[in-house]
């Protein structure tokens, strides 16, 4: 492995900004956040970087790699071609902050603007449930997300059709495709997926599948099975002519 | 005159890990008006890095549980240095607290009858630990945020407190800035929980993330609350060891807790060596019985393994100085060998243990299901703290509380696994609730403006004098180069007192800071506002582990090694004298009920 590797950065904030060439020894075993937290101490103390538990489970660092929508924390630097700087950019999807942090507030309040988990009445009297390991597996799936939020970022109705206002990502549909799916709950948000949520904008290009750093089945597992449920609900001609009749 | 917006509540609350969340729910179903400051984005924080499981006596999976033998482990496990009732209103109420995380979405592994599933863990009795693979604490998070949500709390992200305020000895509310802007923000309010968590940032090998500097330790003692058991911290007997970027990152003991073992470069199970007398009734005698153990048989004892943290952690370190290591200054831990017993073991340890799977595989290149990992000791939780009442667990000050990590009580010297979850949301809705009544039987508070001005004032110094100041990162590596190596897993008296002097120098040194740039989401100015923090615990770790001259649970003194019964009846509390210098003083420990007591002599 190379001592020493250049990194290229990208430096400023909502008016504007560069990349900035920062070169730093490397070591084995180094990922990308190493080496940026290198330069942040040794030659650039003032860089923005937001991040936190350093493991790949609070998905706090994800940034975007020779091109590549990434956490820097899992990211090997042994995995990357060295001979050439690196290129570290903030996630395009949102508006930047300053250096690699970028403004994510819009996904919290998306979160909320779908209903929230409904319970049915417990099965035991002492106010707890029951339920299979194989039903809660399903979900299960989906709860292993970190919001990192790289799927929203790969996302093409959110970066390059900036329909943030109209469209939740493919982040809230695992969300949303959770609760729906969830052994206890009694809530119904399929007309709000269609509606509000705007389902109907995912064309299933799988991008988010492919950056997803927990390997959930985004697309196949929670986006088509909710649009499944949207279309039995909506358009489904035999539905639609009894409910005439 | 620095200007600031403000924002006025009933209830503050300082942190937004496990304990911060449950407080804030708790405080905001009574309709009062509640926020939330933390240093992250909502949902960052550390206890998404909680792995095993949480404690709780629910006996879904073997009936001889009940709350009396939790309670009576967690004492053992702490040496009886715990606040006993904390201890008891904890394994009483952790079983509610944990079916209400399933009334509000959380999912765990289910037992066969489709009951929450529950694992074993070092010094826990009976198999206690509710679990969802090894990432049990995101699902906790996730939960207390998905549903705080909708409880009408305001949540400020990003956001660091510099002070909290103070009017006629009563908390008042707090004082700090967005990360983001660097905007001035003041939060008046009359009752203010502190929930932010540990100190690991503090040393240099550590599975905490940056956000542990000791902030609430520091805020309370410097409003006056008086600290407690600051010696004790525990080091985690099995970190990653390598490679050296991720040295310290977690390995759950959830492994162990899976059937995994801990062998040296002889590859000897090297814990059978050495099982303390208080637990030799408890552990097993041979290999067989312990994996007889691990599958379920109740007529077996725990593998040596499932000792507790300490003395793990010591084993470990004890192999590795006789040159029994592995290569990279760790020993084996293994749980590939399981297919000796069990068909599909891969399958099975990637489904018990997928976040384990993925972390050595993508930063180690290594296989867990086929190879063993390479493990070490790792400053991992913080069992001292602010001193609270068992009870409602306020502080010393009036209205200001504290849950989590950051009160002390629950675990005394030593803390079992699994009941840090368990405390958060025991005590966090403890707080959350007694924070609430406080707020509305109290009158309105004054903010003080020259308090406030005063802490804006130095906060922006380092500003002042720029690039040619002290670099700020260099002194937080030099504070933890010197914890680690002077006060950490074997202490001794000589160098303690060289750390002390170290401390006093970087302080010197930390007074002297220069940040570049401006405010805006600078993570140089960010690292300089937590110096002061983690300087100031760590004097409190250090002249409390100098003062108790003995060994026990998580503090190992060479030149004191051996437990002294004398020691046993005392406590150690870290307060500011009059004069500003740093008190450490010997309390003794609150005594116990007489129905507590007898639980512990049945079950010794």
């Amino acid at each position: 492995m190379a001592t020493q590797a250049m990194f290229r950065i990208w430096r400023g904030d909502a008016s504007g900004g560069e990349f900035r060439d920062y070169t730093t020894p490397v070591e084995e075993g180094m990922v990308v956040l190493d080496a940026v937290h290198r330069v942040q101490a040794r030659l650039a103390p003032d860089m923005a970087v937001r991040w936190n538990c350093k493991a790949g489970k609070c998905g706090s660092c994800s940034a975007e790699i020779n091109g590549m929508p990434k956490l820097m924390c899992m990211t090997r630097l042994s995995d990357l071609n060295l001979d050439m700087p690196v290129v570290i950019e903030p996630m395009h999807a949102f508006p930047p902050i300053r250096d690699l942090v970028t403004d994510v507030s819009w996904n919290f309040r998306v979160k909320k603007s779908i209903k929230k988990f409904r319970p049915r009445a417990p099965d035991a009297e002492d106010g707890s449930w029951r339920m299979q390991q194989a039903d809660v597996e399903r979900v299960q799936e989906f709860r292993k997300c970190i919001e990192c939020f790289l799927c929203q970022d790969v996302c093409h109705v959110l970066r390059e059709h900036h329909k943030h206002e109209e469209f939740i990502g493919p982040r809230f549909l695992v969300y949303a495709a959770a609760l729906e799916m969830h052994p206890l709950d009694i809530e119904d948000r399929v007309t709000d997926l269609k509606n509000k949520h705007n389902i109907g904008y995912c064309n299933i290009t799988t991008c988010c599948r492919q950056v997803c750093p927990e390997f959930i089945t985004i697309t196949e597992n929670a986006i088509i099975p909710l649009k499944e449920r949207v279309v039995d609900r909506f358009f489904d001609p035999l539905k639609q002519l009894l409910h005439i009749l | 005159m620095a200007e600031y917006r403000s924002y006025p509540y009933d209830v503050l609350v300082i942190g937004a890990g496990g304990a911060g969340l449950r407080a804030a729910i708790e405080a905001a179903s009574t309709g009062l008006k509640v926020g939330v400051v933390c240093k992250s984005l909502l949902g960052k924080a550390h206890t998404v890095m909680a792995e095993g499981g949480v404690a709780a006596a629910l006996a879904n999976v073997d009936d001889r549980d009940n709350w009396r033998v939790h309670f009576a482990d967690t004492m053992r496990g702490g040496q009886y240095l715990n606040n006993s009732r904390m201890a008891e209103l904890h394994a009483k109420e952790a079983p509610d607290r944990v079916r209400e995380l399933e009334s509000w979405g959380a999912l765990f592994d289910r037992t066969k009858d489709g009951r929450i599933l529950q694992r074993n863990f070092g010094g826990h009795r009976y198999p206690r630990l509710a679990h969802v693979g090894d990432r049990t604490g995101l699902e906790m998070i996730r939960t207390l945020q998905d549903h705080g949500i909708h409880s009408g709390m305001e949540v400020h992200m990003e956001c660091t407190v510099l002070s909290l305020l103070l009017d006629s000895g009563r908390v008042s509310g707090a004082f700090g800035y967005d990360r983001e802007k660097g905007h001035f923000m003041l939060w008046p309010a009359k009752a203010v929980v502190l929930a932010t968590g540990g100190i690991g940032r503090a040393f240099k090998i550590t599975s905490n993330s940056w956000e542990y500097t000791g902030d609430g330790d520091a805020l309370a003692y410097r409003a006056g609350a008086e600290l407690l058991d600051m010696e004790f911290v525990q080091f985690h007997p099995t970190g990653m060891v390598w490679p050296i970027s991720v040295r310290g990152i977690l390995v759950t003991e959830g492994v162990r807790g899976e059937g995994g073992v801990l062998r040296n470069s002889e590859g000897k199970r090297f814990m059978f060596d050495d099982i303390p007398d208080n637990y030799k009734e408890q552990t097993a005698d041979t290999e067989d019985e312990g994996w007889r153990y691990t599958i379920g048989d109740k007529n077996a004892r725990r593998p040596p393994e499932l000792l507790t943290r300490d003395h793990v952690a010591r084993c470990i370190n004890r192999e590795v100085k006789a040159g029994r290591g592995s290569p990279h200054g760790g020993v084996y831990l293994d749980i590939a060998w399981i297919k000796q017993h069990i068909k599909n073991a891969p399958e099975h340890i990637k489904r018990k243990l997928p976040s384990m799977y993925h972390q050595f595989k993508e930063l180690a290149g290594i296989d867990i299901t086929k190879e063993p990992m390479e493990v070490g000791p790792t400053t991992h939780y913080m069992m001292g703290g602010i001193r609270v009442d068992g009870d409602s667990q306020m502080s010393t000050v009036p209205g200001l509380f504290a849950a989590g990590e950051v009160a002390a009580g629950l675990h005394g010297a030593n803390r079992l696994g699994g009941n840090s979850l368990s405390d958060l949301i025991v005590f966090g809705q403890r707080a959350g609730h007694f924070a609430a009544e406080f707020a509305k039987h109290n009158d309105a508070i004054a903010i003080d403006a020259e308090q406030v001005q005063s802490a804006a004032a130095a906060s922006i110094t380092p500003f002042e004098r720029g690039p040619a100041g002290e670099n700020p990162y260099q002194i937080q590596y030099d504070l933890q180069d010197s914890m680690q190596d002077l006060v950490g897993i074997v202490r001794t008296e000589d160098e303690m007192q060289r750390a002390l002097g170290v401390i006093d120098e970087l302080r010197t040194r930390a007074a002297r800071v220069g940040i570049a740039g401006n405010r805006q989401y600078n993570n140089g100015w960010h690292t300089a506002m937590d110096l002061d923090n983690m300087l100031l615990v760590s004097e409190a770790i250090t002249r409390a582990a100098l003062l108790r001259k003995e060994s026990r649970g998580a503090q190992f003194r060479e030149d004191f090694p051996d437990k002294d019964p004398e020691w046993g009846k005392y406590n150690i509390v870290v307060l500011r004298g009059a004069g500003g210098e740093m008190r450490v003083e010997k309390r003794e420990i609150q005594p116990m009920s007489a129905e507590l007591k007898g639980i512990i002599e049945e079950m010794k």
